[in-house]
């Protein structure tokens, strides 16, 4: 280097902000891309997708055994006989509302049946049992399974005596692409898919920032850190090489779904029985709608990494780490509830709340770019949450500065206070210093 | 005067004379309701060495920290070459913590451009002058192995080279000699020097009074988070007055009331202060009551003496056990 680039470096006595930032992140974003922390968080999505998935398929079959309804029918032969086959006519209109209906075996042997008795003695499985005729047929179960079935019953009975069987006229169909009902739905659970992708996302992040200024305090390098730069530039350089780091993960995972998409789009159509070419598009339309996820999520994950940073900086150990990572996963959890519940409940004073809480206010408003199609909305809460991160970032950076940066103090008596907790009194006087 | 006292005045003088690298008044510091520094005053001159001794707790590295700006002093100013706020100058200055910590995954050569990249020098820049200053310490091999595959002293050979990489004018070393073993303790001191004598305002804690002794112009003898003595090294040892050590044939006579009030007598010998008149009085009122001057020596105080004096026995007792204590 030449004395004159020597000469402009000497001229610039300090690194902007910015430029200290930049330091920050440029390290910890290359640090982080290239150690296994990075393999985890690349894999972590597929936790909560198998973890879903193998949930879902277990309760789905636990479903499927345990809701079989089916009400005995405890009539005479020719009864029973005419009960289900007007069962099986009201069937096709009325689907689940009528119940399945079978004989019961111990009431067809010819002995005395107790039907009440047959029920308190829990045999069998079936939620009511009909007995009786058709004319005047009693049904006998729980209060519940009563209220659920006197009426089908009923129904099914009266078609079964009906001198005239029940003429149904077949309806011609008309379809619509949408309706305001059915957009609406459609855009509700848009809403609630993005805000969960998001929350997942953010949740997948959080760890990392924890542990991310605690392993610094292990290093020891903190200090270096703060006695070089500004310590918000030090949190504000952290949190950028994070999300940084998140826009590669989800850009690999974009890929790998592209690619997999590519391959078997037809497969995955005809899986999930959705024609994704003609799903409903947002309030805001995709590629707006796209481009505030990304916007909200790095506000999302700015705000709340802010806030854990100052959380994990008071941890010195990884174990420290880990007892901290609960109460912060289930605030995390809190703020997404609090969103997702005010989906449904637009303009109601607690989607205010959630809107102008900084920390479910990018959850808030992804639902309703979702929902709705204004967007100077969009402006203004981007605007109030930036404003949040710089705040959370400073008083953070204050936070950590007194409450972490401190040192020993070993030993030392200290000052009284008085009662009215004004500061201590002037120190003696000291021997003039030389 | 003695001929030591008016080289120490000069020498004052002269370092008041030179413009300021770091100027504290009153700063005080509080955690948790405990003063960990108690009122601190320091000027210490640019281009100097400057030590701030005392024991272990005295409230040194939070002494540094708030004149580095990493904490604020909940009373008092500071100002390094003149700025209130030390990280607006941050590219002129270099400080190496007391707890020593760079990445462990991050190669050598890496963590000492990185170190110059924090306060403002461009990375490659920071590489090249970080292979210079690895080959000048013979440490050129180990610039391509991470941190965690060298030795305790080579991590902190690195660090120290990470902190001048930037060609700081300001040095700030908290405990530098702690956990050096002899041979890189000496290197170390010549460092130091090589940095003053290029004009580098060195300022270093420690617990050891003899690296302060060897190497510092002025030094802060801190206690108890107060600062008792800040002057130069000079003046500190001469608020204790030389020793004089006489030894006599004669044991006894008219001459021994020539000697000063304090003297002692240990086995053949005398012991006393040097007369704030000299010595030339005395030895003529000895050779005319016939002692029989056989030898006569005088020694300076020591700084640790002068620490002694200033300090007080119960914080050099601690200094000495926080020296033994295999901290350096």
């Amino acid at each position: 280097m030449s004395v004159h680039d020597q000469a402009a470096i000497d001229a610039r006595p300090r690194l902007s902000r910015l430029e200290a930032a930049w330091v920050i992140a440029r390290r910890d974003f290359v640090a982080v891309l290239f150690s296994r922390a990075f393999l985890f968080f690349l894999i972590g999505p597929l936790f909560p997708v198998i973890v879903g998935g193998l949930a879902g398929a277990v309760g789905g079959q636990v479903a499927r055994d345990a809701v079989v309804i089916e009400v005995g029918l405890a009539m005479s032969a020719e009864d029973n006989a005419a009960m289900i086959a007007a069962r099986d006519e009201l069937a096709p209109q009325l689907g689940g509302a009528v119940p399945i209906l079978r004989e019961v075996p111990e009431a067809a042997s010819g002995l005395s049946f107790d039907a009440r008795e047959f029920m308190e003695a829990r045999r069998g499985n079936y939620a009511a049992i009909v007995t009786g005729t058709l004319a005047s047929p009693e049904v006998v179960g729980t209060n519940r399974q009563l209220r659920r079935w006197q009426g089908p019953v009923e129904l099914i009975a009266a078609q079964a005596t009906a001198v005239t069987p029940l003429t149904i006229p077949q309806s011609s169909a008309q379809t619509v692409a949408s309706s305001a009902a059915s957009e609406r739905s459609n855009r509700i659970r848009t809403a609630q898919a993005a805000q969960m992708v998001m929350f997942l996302l953010t949740m997948l992040l959080a760890g990392m920032v924890l542990s991310n200024l605690a392993e610094e305090k292990g290093n020891k390098i903190i200090e270096i850190l703060a006695a070089a730069i500004p310590m918000d530039a030090v949190f504000m350089g952290k949190l950028f090489a994070m999300l940084g780091v998140s826009f590669v993960g989800i850009a690999v995972w974009g890929m790998v779904g592209w690619g997999f998409w590519a391959l078997a789009e037809d497969a995955i159509q005809t899986v999930t029985q959705t024609d994704f070419s003609n799903l409903p598009g947002p309030a805001v339309g995709w590629p707006l709608f796209l481009a505030l996820g990304i916007v909200y999520f790095s506000m999302a994950y700015l705000l709340l990494g802010a806030m854990f940073l100052t959380i994990g900086a008071m941890a010195n150990t990884v174990r420290e780490v880990q007892t901290m990572s609960m109460p912060v996963t289930m605030m995390q959890l809190m703020v997404f509830f609090l969103a997702a519940y005010t989906i449904t409940q637009p303009g109601t004073a607690l989607e205010m709340f959630a809107i102008i809480f900084p920390l479910s206010s990018p959850f808030a408003m992804l639902a309703r770019a979702a929902l709705d199609p204004a967007l100077w909305v969009h402006a203004a809460a981007l605007a109030w949450q930036a404003l949040a991160v710089v705040l959370l970032v400073k008083g953070g950076s204050l936070w950590f500065r007194k409450r972490v940066m401190k040192s020993g103090g070993a030993g030392r008596e200290k000052k009284k206070r008085n009662w009215f907790g004004s500061k201590p009194s002037a120190p003696a006087a000291l021997e003039p210093a030389e | 005067m003695t001929p030591d006292n008016a080289a120490a005045l000069h020498h004052d003088a002269e370092a008041l004379a030179r413009p300021l690298a770091i100027e504290a008044r009153g700063l005080v510091k509080s955690f948790d309701g405990t003063r960990a520094v108690d009122g601190v005053d320091l000027s210490v001159p640019e281009g100097a060495i400057y030590g701030v001794l005392g024991p272990n707790g005295a409230g040194k590295t939070t002494t540094l920290r708030m004149l580095l700006g990493i904490i604020d002093p909940d009373e008092g100013v500071r100002r390094v070459f003149g700025h209130d706020r030390p990280h607006d100058i941050g590219r002129l200055i270099g400080y190496l913590p007391e707890e020593r910590g760079l990445y462990p995954a991050m190669k050598a050569i890496e963590a000492i451009a990185f170190m110059g990249a924090l306060r403002g020098l461009p990375l490659a820049e920071g590489r090249k002058r970080g292979m210079e200053l690895l080959e000048r310490h013979e440490l050129l091999h180990a610039a391509e192995r991470t941190i965690k595959q060298l030795s305790k002293g080579m991590a902190q050979t690195v660090q120290l080279l990470g902190t001048l990489v930037h060609r700081p004018r300001l040095v700030v070393l908290d405990e530098p000699f702690s956990g050096l073993d002899a041979i890189n303790q000496g290197k170390l001191e010549g460092m130091i020097r090589n940095l003053a004598e290029d004009g580098v305002t060195v300022i270093f804690s420690t617990h050891v009074i003899h690296h302060a002794e060897r190497l510092c112009e002025g030094v802060a003898i801190i206690a108890g988070g107060k600062v008792p003595y800040a002057g130069s090294v000079e003046t500190a040892r001469d608020r204790i007055p030389a020793q004089v050590r006489l030894e006599t044939r004669a044991r006894d006579g008219g001459w021994t009331a020539a000697l000063p009030e304090d003297t002692r007598r240990e086995g053949d010998f005398f012991y006393f202060s040097l007369p704030e008149t000299g010595v030339e009085p005395l030895l003529r009122q000895l050779i005319e009551g016939d002692a029989g001057i056989l030898s006569l020596s005088i020694e300076r105080a020591g700084l640790h003496d002068a620490f002694v004096a200033i300090a007080g026995e119960a914080a050099a007792r601690q200094l000495e056990a926080d020296a033994q204590g295999g901290n350096s």
